[in-house]
């Protein structure tokens, strides 16, 4: 039944992001890539469980990994994607 | 009693929230930075929440790396050039897949008696992770030249093609059926490695901006799987978010070059198209004293940037013609075609850094219509996005494809190193009509030399 329920959200989620990233101007796209690339680094919070849990030594270790690289993912997307909206300007 | 996944949960919800509301500020340049804000607060929000999981036992690693991630993060965000976004926008996207490798790669390895459920969504998960990954460090080594940049074909690519797919399915099945047999989770890996090298190696040139959407996508995706084989709502509902603007991303990319998908990830494979269309006209080139006059008599100024622009840093020394014209009293719009450069609205951000006006920057179907206006047009190392054979030349491979009609206007300036054809390697014939004139040599030291002239 689990496996539903994940879907059902799963749709609904889709649904949303292609309404919502239809509207996205042209001139956004690398902004809206660099920022989705950012929200990508969501699995660290996947990551953190399994860095601080008690497993095995290599499943921690993997852990650690995945939240090193998607830490990285997370900030450097955000900040470069900031870096990048401060500069749209109006005249 | 130490569990707080209630609170963990409904932090959740409001993280998805802020997440959608910030996707929903990006519609607009003006909203767009602090829907940046928003999403960014949201992630935050779920880090912290996140180390209240009881599960949770130690936090030294932990620690470490977050602090050495955001390290890198902040020194990676900081450094980039502007003109090398795709390539870092790559790197960002196999670092993304190689995290979600690394989870569905501990989950199937670290847990006993998995459900087949679960440890066939891990197996996706390390399937799309591995393909991200090894995908993305080819895309990257394309774009920044470290490998050539033309589409890489070998014998047999297609037969191994298959014999890796089918290796992939055997793999999934048995991982699905036997989770606790490790040995079939590195075959698994490995085969995903080398698939996504294979999936980039026969695209290139032109087509790259639609690998990067693509690879985008697929890092959504793979953190959406990982969010299934850890039921995690919030993985899903991010990485569902992700994977749909990739997606739409791809589309865009994919009609302004009017081709399909399937089309683009194989073109490699097939014979190049060679017109025997006679191009009629001679070139005539003009030197950057006689393109002056020419400006200097103008009522209305188009420019149409491409990648040329890019690999010469030419943004800021047009920014500077642009202020002189302006101050001549003429009009100066840009059109941007949406796969001009090597990402999406690449050069969007290549003018926004130089200091142009959004407002002043058009997509290709507004600017069409009002083309026979501009007194001058001036294509700044850009050649397919305006060729004329795509609308002139029914034999002509690119024939179809919407362009930029840059040739209805009155004068064409093109500039143009020499007369090497484009990235698709077709014949412009926009170079040989009459109202075309080449200035050859360097763009950014044509853009100074005419800057010099309008202010002596």
């Amino acid at each position: 039944m689990t496996a539903i329920y994940l879907l059902f959200i799963l749709i609904l989620a889709i649904f949303v992001g292609f309404e919502l990233i239809r509207k996205v101007p042209a001139t956004l796209h690398t902004p809206l890539m660099s920022g989705a690339n950012a929200i990508s680094g969501i699995t660290v919070i996947g990551a953190l469980s399994i860095a601080g849990g008690e497993h095995d030594t290599i499943a921690t270790w993997l852990g650690g990994i995945a939240v090193l690289l998607a830490t990285i993912n997370v900030v450097g997307g955000y900040l470069v994607t900031d870096r990048m909206l401060a500069m749209f300007k109006k005249r | 009693m130490n569990d707080y996944s209630m609170l963990i949960n409904l932090v959740y919800v409001v993280s998805a929230t802020l997440f959608i509301f910030g996707l929903k500020l990006l519609s607009h340049p003006s909203t767009a930075r602090k829907g940046n804000m928003l999403s960014a607060v949201a992630m935050l929000l779920a880090v912290v929440v996140t180390m209240l999981d009881h599960q949770i036992l130690s936090f030294e690693l932990i620690l470490a790396c977050l602090v050495i991630g955001s390290a890198v993060g902040v020194y990676a965000a900081r450094k980039v050039e502007m003109t090398s976004m795709p390539e870092l926008v790559s790197l960002f996207n196999g670092i993304g897949g190689l995290a979600s490798l690394a989870v569905a790669y501990a989950t199937l390895n670290g847990s006993v008696g998995l459900s087949v459920f679960v440890a066939l969504v891990s197996f996706l998960a390390l399937l799309i992770g591995a393909i991200t990954f090894s995908g993305s460090v080819v895309a990257w080594a394309k774009l920044s030249e470290r490998i050539v940049g033309r589409p890489i074909i070998f014998k047999g690519q297609v037969i191994a093609n298959i014999v890796l797919i089918i290796g992939l399915f055997v793999c999934g099945a048995l991982i699905s059926l036997q989770p606790n047999d490790g040995n079939w989770h590195y075959i698994a890996i490995g085969l995903a490695l080398v698939m996504g090298i294979m999936l980039v190696l026969p695209i290139g040139g032109a087509d790259m901006p639609v690998v990067i959407s693509l690879l985008n996508s697929y890092s959504g995706l793979a953190a959406c799987a990982a969010g299934f084989a850890l039921e995690n709502n919030l993985l899903i509902v991010a990485g569902a978010l992700v994977g749909a603007s990739g997606i739409i991303l791809t589309n865009i990319m994919c009609k302004a070059m009017n081709r399909s998908l399937i089309n683009v990830v194989t073109s490699g494979f097939k014979p190049v198209v060679t017109s025997d269309m006679k191009i009629e006209g001679e070139i005539k080139p003009l030197t950057a004293e006689d393109a002056f006059y020419v400006l200097e008599a103008a009522q209305s100024v188009l420019v149409i940037p491409g990648y040329g622009m890019a690999v010469a840093q030419a943004q800021h020394a047009m920014k500077e013609l642009q202020g002189l014209i302006e101050g001549n009293g003429a009009e100066v719009a840009y059109a941007i075609h949406p796969v001009a450069g090597r990402m999406p609205g690449h050069m969007n951000v290549l003018l926004a850094e130089a200091d142009v006006s959004y407002e002043q920057l058009f997509e290709m179907d507004e600017i069409n219509p009002r083309i026979e206006g501009f007194d001058v047009a001036i294509v700044i190392g850009a050649n397919d996005v305006v060729n004329p054979a795509a609308r002139e030349m029914e034999g002509s491979p690119i024939y179809g494809m919407p362009v930029i009609n840059v040739d209805l206007a009155k004068n064409v300036f093109v500039l143009k190193r020499g007369m090497a054809a484009g990235f698709a390697g077709i014949d412009n014939p926009l170079f040989f009509k009459d109202n075309t004139r080449m200035i050859f040599g360097d763009a950014k030291e044509t853009l100074t030399n005419l800057v010099r002239q309008f202010a002596d």
